[in-house]
């Protein structure tokens, strides 16, 4: 199945059992009324603490720059004794 | 169809398709680090060289020189092609029954090889993709707004399209290699976005796929700034995923 099709259908759920709720009025139905907007909110609450938790742990490497810059060194002393042109950058 | 030849044997090779633009410097890193990191592996290097006009061509001939011209194949084309097209072009002249795709900047240090192989032949997987983003990996030389840009792709990525891989834009990743051909002939995007569509499609068709942390060193610092036109490709992509997979 497409994804957008899964997609959809996870939303097709969820609206049946907002109606079903609607209908069944387990909850006072002026709350019912406004799950979806909740729904929406949460959502965007959600993919923003998302990307802010991610962004606070962003996984970072300084020390790897450093150990690239020896390996180039390292690199290119060994390749310029065997006649290899890596002196122009 | 599933490659079901035995795992970790001695009869695993591997063809590492790197391809270049004016990459004379780094293609000569690239290689004397791969070697370091190889040993007791067999493994050959395919250069895809797009006719650079800084003669990257010239010292790879050079490196033939050095390691022998069965070890580093230089496949070149005559003009600046397409990164889809370089790996399709790689691909054909690969002997290997596992393929290697690495960006020729360094970003991707060859160092990480042997744990891409040994998790290979420790799960039997199909792919082995690298990852920035878990313990162990990471990513220096980002601005805030590189990061940022990074971090809500991968969000919007991870909520719609549920792809199982945390990092689907790392194009540093271990194939089988039928599994490589298969992939490759069923992907149309260009840029990264390609990079995406093999791994969402790989996930899809049910191969296994596994991911070994790598670290990403941006040594021209903002030179991978993402511009709106890059955001709006992505999200073009993000919605063709979205409708054909």
């Amino acid at each position: 199945m497409k994804q957008i099709l899964k997609i959809i259908a996870l939303l097709v759920t969820i609206s049946a059992m907002w109606i079903g709720l609607l209908e069944m009025s387990v909850v006072p139905q002026n709350q019912t009324w406004l799950l979806p907007i909740y729904f929406i909110v949460s959502l965007g609450c959600y993919g923003f603490l998302m990307v802010g938790i991610g962004l606070m742990h962003f996984p970072t490497c300084p020390h790897e720059a450093v150990l690239l810059q020896q390996d180039v060194v390292e690199a290119k002393h060994y390749l310029k004794q065997r006649g290899v042109d890596v002196a122009s950058e | 169809m599933e490659d079901v030849r035995p795992e970790g044997g001695a009869g695993d090779k591997y063809s590492l398709i790197v391809p270049t633009y004016n990459e004379r410097l780094n293609i000569a890193l690239i290689v004397y680090l791969v070697f370091k990191h190889l040993r007791d592996v067999d493994f050959e290097i395919i250069i895809v060289d797009d006719g650079s006009p800084d003669g990257t061509q010239d010292i790879v001939k050079q490196l033939q020189q050095v390691y022998g011209d069965d070890r580093i194949l230089l496949r070149a084309r005559p003009r600046k092609l397409g990164l889809g097209t370089a790996y399709r072009h790689g691909l054909k002249h690969a002997s290997g029954n596992f393929v290697v795709i690495m960006d020729a900047d360094l970003s991707h240090h060859p160092k990480y090889l042997p744990s891409f192989i040994k998790k290979q032949q420790e799960t039997g997987a199909s792919i082995v993709t690298g990852t920035r983003y878990v313990k162990g990996g990471g990513v220096h030389g980002w601005n805030l707004m590189r990061k940022l840009t990074s971090r809500g792709a991968n969000v919007l990525a991870q909520t719609f399209l549920w792809p199982g891989v945390s990092d689907l834009t790392g194009s540093f990743r271990l194939y089988r290699k039928s599994v490589l051909e298969d992939l490759i002939n069923s992907c149309v995007s260009k840029g990264y976005v390609f990079q995406m569509e093999m791994i969402v499609r790989a996930s899809r068709k049910g191969y296994h796929i596994e991911e070994v942390p790598i670290t990403f060193v941006d040594r021209v610092f903002g030179s991978s700034k993402l511009g709106g036109s890059e955001i709006v490709e992505y999200l073009k992509g993000l919605a063709y995923l979205l409708v054909t997979t």
